[in-house]
């Protein structure tokens, strides 16, 4: 590898330089089957296991497009307030490549299935920010190949290469933005605001699980610069599939550091595509995106347009959630969240499932408590998500309500919860299979004071003394006596009392 | 036995079902004719002795068992390489492909099994049905049984060869250009191009994919119309098969035979007659259009302005679509692999490696042709204009379909050439398809049938309908073949010279 290019501070770089950026976001349908067919889209499954002849790309199958697919494009549209066309037509656009079954992909071109829209991003500092939307539109995915052998994983230098064409046809959207410009030295900050905003909405709207881990959601990000605001836009590069929120804005900061570089020390930037390196935060040349590179488009014989009709049309967008950032807000105000506690909610996929915990009786803040908490480092532990834990939101309800009631105190209230997380019942069940609840009767604690006041009676004398510090050992006792069951309030209460009686 | 060949798959449905004879017997029958001709005729790339006799045993069991059986089942059938059949080689007659076994039917090839036809072979095209004389198989020269020395026509040479030699009753051609009507023609066959979507593309390994359709190959005008209505219909795995139930096909074709076409009227196109057809093709057909007039249609002339530039656009269209269908064969997958024999074996070098080797001429210089005609700058020119071209000439049939019931023309302006006589010269090839392809530029349905002989090779009269209206094909096809036997005595085939048994 050549040595790493200079780079001009972030500062300096935004302080003399305009950058300009430009987003492509494709995002994996959560289809049951392909964009074009009946093959099942299983994620993690044995290579080459989700395919037909028409995944594979056999002589003689052919394409037939996915309704679901369709609707859920139509979906991403109207959620970006595009226009949706009346009829649009797929092409091929010609390459060869071994992940690519036919050698062709099939994709829109000329003809989205949606264009010209707007997203409104909201920044950190609660700035909102409208991206225009310049066109949705379908294409499948590739395949996946695995360079085996050699250092860098990549072609170069590898000994032999595998293609597993489980992925090739998984439906994809593809969202391309029109420039972004004059948001200067916040770019970065857009460009992953953008992002998240984008996977909220694919969630919201049920169409991906838009997982970036899994590469559901892959950013390619553009980015020129130019001298001031006024000036034509300069040569762009392409940094391709970007596939964190963090690794968004790195990406755009390192090409900022590195174009400015570039023209400071007066040479052109090269217009290309390049690889984002996670570990190094860097990006290097990929192809060079030259007038040579012509992939042929032409229109997809073997499928006939598509005209979605506008009474379908209406139908999804009355089905349109509200969007996730309006949902927020209104939540957020709701549950009394301060700003980075809702976003904490958000970014943890919690949202749902506080909703719901709320709705079956728990107070927002405990609701908040228990899945930001004591779930959310089980769910970390396990390596899952908060949903997938053997627990429901409406059992996390019914666990605070025997809190709410003084049923059972906090430390006993984890307990149970361990109980359910171990799949032995309901909240109810496992405080009653247990024996897990508040020792209320009075006699049954008086005992256990008498018993630790006698143990040390030097606290006592102490206490009688005026001095009601050393309490707390005695309390402490009690508790360790009915093994945590006792209400710390009431035992206090009985404490006191019964010194003053003696 | 020996007559169990000649006969119509008609017939034999009839004999079948009366059990005058079992369905091992005319399998058997036809096996063995190819085992004695197939040597000399060349039609067949494989023949599949043992699928077809399982097939035929198992409609035996199930006749005899009282089951509900398709008329059709227990006759056999010939299948054009270029569809794909499970567990059955399918080359299209390109070395690229040799060696894979397909893992699926084709939907046709599904329907043939529902019904219970037994399938003989697969049989010899052009490479990837590109030609017109099947002279650019991979596998050899198929002769026509009317002159061995003689083209059968392509790119369905193969099949029509077949049915006219008496290896098979009916065969599965596809049609392009002409691949279908063209090889009937000179081998003095029936064959029908369905309007365009009538027939499941779904494995067909497609050449153009706007253009190619699945059609019957038969020796009669009502084994046409039988086979078509096995194979038509909806398919949900074709988007561009039609929703629309198949007209009466098999009514059409009986009806016509009684020989009335009072009030049909016919359209001579003005641009596919004339210059550059042969004489005795001209006389044929002006003969058949007064066999038409005596009973009872009533004959006019149309013009289709725009027909003289249908085969520019073909020339362009096809190959535009060809270079990317052909672009899966590079050896990553099934198939011919080669690497190359000097430097890194890189997947690229692979690719270029294995194609460069697996296609044939023809095939290259299509795949040429239509990457240069689909490049930047040059779309708008070549691919663009092409399609104007092609709307045109939709433009055309529609008016002259205004004025006519059908349309009729010779199907071939030649008839059959010598083998050799036309390989180097890739324009007059392409010119055997003048008159079939119109047609499939515009997605209507034709036919044609033998109208005589000239020279003692057979001349072939097509017909053309609007879409979606193949039964007019079959009526106006079956009352025409009806008045034409009727002065020769018997079928035209009849009249073949008898071919060498050779094993």
């Amino acid at each position: 590898m050549s040595t790493a290019p200079d780079l001009v501070d972030y500062d300096d770089a935004v302080a003399r330089y305009d950058p300009v950026i430009g987003i492509e976001v494709h995002v994996e349908l959560g289809t049951a089957s392909k964009m074009f067919d009946g093959a099942p889209t299983v994620f993690g499954a044995p290579p080459n296991t989700q395919v037909t002849p028409v995944s594979l790309g056999l002589p003689g199958s052919l394409p037939v497009v996915n309704r679901t697919a369709v609707e859920s494009a139509i979906l991403i549209g109207l959620a970006l307030n595009c226009q949706i066309a009346e009829v649009c037509r797929f092409a091929r656009k010609n390459y060869f490549y071994p992940d690519v079954p036919k050698n062709f992909q099939i994709s829109q071109y000329d003809e989205p299935i949606a264009f010209d829209g707007w997203l409104d991003v909201e920044l950190e500092d609660g700035t909102v920010l409208r991206v225009e939307i310049e066109r949705a539109h379908m294409e499948e995915d590739a395949g996946k190949n695995t360079h085996v052998g050699g250092a860098s994983g990549r072609i170069h230098g590898a000994e032999y290469s595998l293609v597993d064409y489980n992925r090739a046809g998984i439906p994809l959207v593809e969202i391309v933005t029109r420039p972004i410009a004059g948001v200067g030295e916040r770019a970065p900050e857009v460009a992953r605001a953008y992002v998240q905003t984008l996977r909220d909405i694919f969630r919201g709207l049920g169409v991906s699980e838009a997982r970036m881990e899994r590469g559901n959601v892959r950013a390619d990000v553009n980015l020129s610069l130019r001298p001031s605001p006024d000036a034509p836009l300069g040569t762009r590069t392409e940094t391709k599939n970007v596939n964190s929120f963090r690794s968004v804005e790195r990406a755009v900061r390192y090409e900022i550091c590195r174009q400015a570089a570039v023209l400071d020390a007066g040479a052109t930037v090269i217009q290309e595509t390049r690889h984002w390196h996670e570990d190094t935060g860097t990006t290097t040349p990929g192809r060079v995106k030259s007038d040579a590179e012509d992939y042929r488009y032409f229109p997809e014989p073997d499928l006939v347009p598509l005209a979605p009709s506008r009474e379908w049309v209406q139908e999804l967008r009355a089905r349109l959630p509200e969007m996730p950032v309006a949902r927020w807000h209104r939540l957020q105000t709701d549950w009394g969240y301060s700003d980075p506690e809702m976003r904490d909610v958000v970014n943890a996929g919690a949202v749902e499932l506080i909703e719901t915990t709320v709705a079956a009786g728990a107070t927002p803040a405990a609701a908040r408590k228990w899945w930001m908490g004591e779930l959310a480092r089980t769910a970390n532990t396990e390596g899952v998500d908060l949903g997938a834990l053997p627990v429901t939101p409406e059992q996390i309800g019914e666990l605070q309500r025997l809190v709410d009631s003084g049923r059972l105190n906090d430390q006993l209230a984890r307990q149970v919860l361990a109980g359910v997380l171990a799949g032995e019942g309901s909240p109810q069940e496992v405080a009653a299979a247990r024996g897990l609840g508040i020792v209320s009767d009075d006699g049954a604690l008086l005992a256990a004071v008498d018993e630790a006041l006698a143990a040390q009676p030097d606290i006592a004398a102490k206490v009688r003394g005026g001095n009601l510090g050393p309490v707390g050992s005695i309390i402490g006792a009690v508790m360790k006596a009915t093994r945590g069951q006792a209400d710390a309030g009431r035992v206090r209460e009985l404490v006191i009392e019964r010194i003053n009686q003696g | 036995m020996g007559d169990l060949i000649r006969r119509s798959a008609a017939d034999l449905a009839t004999a079948l079902r009366s059990g005058e004879v079992s369905s091992v017997e005319v399998a058997q029958a036809h096996l063995d004719r190819i085992a004695a001709v197939d040597g000399a005729v060349h039609a067949f790339l494989h023949v599949c002795t043992d699928e077809a006799l399982a097939t035929a045993r198992e409609v035996d069991a199930r006749r005899s068992a009282g089951d509900e059986l398709h008329p059709l089942a227990g006759v056999p059938i010939a299948v054009k390489d270029v569809v794909v059949t499970k567990g059955i080689p399918s080359t299209a007659g390109s070395k690229i492909l040799q060696g894979w076994i397909p893992p699926y039917d084709a939907t046709l090839v599904e329907r043939l099994k529902a019904a219970g036809m037994p399938i003989l072979g697969k049989t010899n095209m052009d490479e990837f049905a590109m030609g017109s004389s099947t002279e650019h198989s991979a596998y050899g020269n198929t002769h026509n049984p009317w002159d061995l020395d003689r083209i059968p026509g392509g790119s369905g040479g193969g099949s029509a060869a077949a049915v006219a030699a008496f290896e098979a009753p009916l065969a599965i051609g596809t049609d392009t250009g002409g691949s279908i009507r063209q090889p009937a023609a000179v081998t003095g066959t029936v064959g029908t191009k369905p309007t365009y979507g009538g027939v499941s593309r779904y494995g067909l390994i497609a050449l153009a994919s706007s253009l190619d359709q699945a059609g019957p190959v038969s020796r009669t005008v009502l084994d046409a119309a039988l086979l078509h209505e096995v194979i038509g219909g909806h398919d949900p795995r074709d988007s561009t098969s039609l929703t629309d139930p198949l007209p009466d096909l098999v009514g059409a074709a009986r009806l016509g035979a009684n020989g009335d076409l009072t009030g049909v009227r016919v359209g001579v196109v003005h641009e596919l007659n004339g210059e550059g057809y042969q004489a005795g093709v001209r006389a044929r057909f002006e003969e058949a259009l007064d066999l038409l007039r005596g009973a009872g249609a009533e004959v006019v002339e149309v013009g289709c302005p725009h027909f003289v530039h249908a085969l520019a656009a073909y020339y362009l269209i096809l190959p535009s679509e060809a270079s990317s269908n052909l672009a899966r064969f590079d050896g990553m997958r099934y198939g011919l692999r080669v690497e190359p024999s000097d430097g890194p074996v890189t997947a690229e070098r692979v690719m270029g490696a294995t194609r460069g080797a697996g296609f044939g001429d023809e095939v290259k210089r299509r795949i040429i042709l239509g990457t240069y005609a689909l490049s930047a700058g040059y779309y708008d020119a070549y691919y663009g204009n092409a399609q104007k071209v092609r709307t045109l000439v939709q433009r055309d049939f529609a008016a002259a379909f205004d004025q006519a019931d059908v349309l009729v023309s010779p199907t071939a302006p030649t008839t059959a050439f010598k083998l050799g006589e036309k390989l180097d010269d890739p324009m007059a090839m392409y010119l055997n398809d003048v008159a079939t392809i119109p047609a499939n530029l515009a997605g209507v349905p034709g036919l044609s049938l033998p109208s005589g002989l000239d020279q003692g090779l057979p001349v072939g009269f097509q017909v053309l309908a609007p879409a979606r209206a193949d039964d007019r094909l079959y009526r106006v096809g079956a009352a025409l073949e009806m008045l034409l036997e009727q002065r020769w005595g018997g079928p035209l085939l009849a009249q073949a010279p008898e071919l060498a048994v050779t094993a």
